[in-house]
């Protein structure tokens, strides 16, 4: 008998400078093999995860921004970005990569994988989690 | 004597940068690279006390390598910083008398 339960990833990290980014993405999508509920959370310098237009061509590392929009056919289609951290930082959402997925229950209509959550529904959400995986 | 000082922590994360501004004087440089490019950029939290640091006659640079890989746009970085590349990056460490790496 299989128990689904709720996993979520707390991404704190900024990319490239530390490896944190990358094995959180690699965990979740390890995990997304396993068809539990995934929630990813990107709050403080994590929300520099998903810039967009991301070039590490002259760093020599690998560029894996890219692996993000692949989430979504992997049924990881609840992101939450955190609105306070992205203004500190002078970000705003158009600044992000727009994540999606396709609904199977609404004949595949594309739909956005992304919400701004404020520190109120961050707390709530990190409150109903079974499982918190902290990155 | 001159001194680049470089920062390659988030001013969002770590305390780096503000104790780097605190002691960096008149004929410094601050090259922000690595996760230290978060600093850079307009509207943000560390921008007052780089400008106020640059009122101090601090100098400051950024390295564009790790800009891009951020995908944080060059455009919107802060007035009188300058985007140097990995050789203005040795230019820099030349023209000092020193360097101070704020790890």
């Amino acid at each position: 008998m299989s128990v689904t339960k709720k996993f979520v990833y707390i991404n704190r990290k900024a990319p490239y400078g530390t490896v944190y980014a990358l094995e959180s993405l690699e965990v979740v999508l390890i995990g997304a093999a396993f068809e539990q509920e995934v929630q990813l959370v990107f709050v403080d310098d994590g929300v520099y995860q998903l810039t967009k237009g991301q070039s590490t061509e002259g760093v020599g590392m690998k560029n894996f921004s890219k692996t993000y929009a692949a989430l979504g056919d992997y049924d990881v289609n609840q992101i939450y970005v955190d609105e306070q951290s992205l203004k500190e930082r002078g970000l705003s959402m158009d600044d992000l990569q727009a994540l999606t997925y396709e609904d199977e229950d609404d004949d595949w209509a594309e739909k956005s994988s992304m919400q701004l959550v404020n520190r109120e529904q961050l707390a709530a959400l990190i409150g109903d989690a079974d499982v918190l995986l902290n990155f | 004597m001159s001194t680049l000082h470089t920062v390659n922590k988030s001013p969002f994360e770590r305390n780096s940068l503000d104790t780097c501004l605190s002691l960096a004087g008149n004929g410094s440089t601050v090259l922000l690279i690595e996760d230290g490019v978060a600093g850079a950029l307009k509207n943000t939290t560390a921008t007052q006390s780089i400008s106020d640091a640059m009122g101090k006659g601090v100098k400051f640079a950024v390295l564009g390598e790790d800009l891009s890989a951020r995908g944080l746009p060059a455009d919107r970085i802060i007035d009188g910083i300058s985007v140097v590349d990995y050789t203005g990056f040795v230019q820099l460490a030349a023209d000092h008398d020193n360097v101070q790496s704020w790890l």
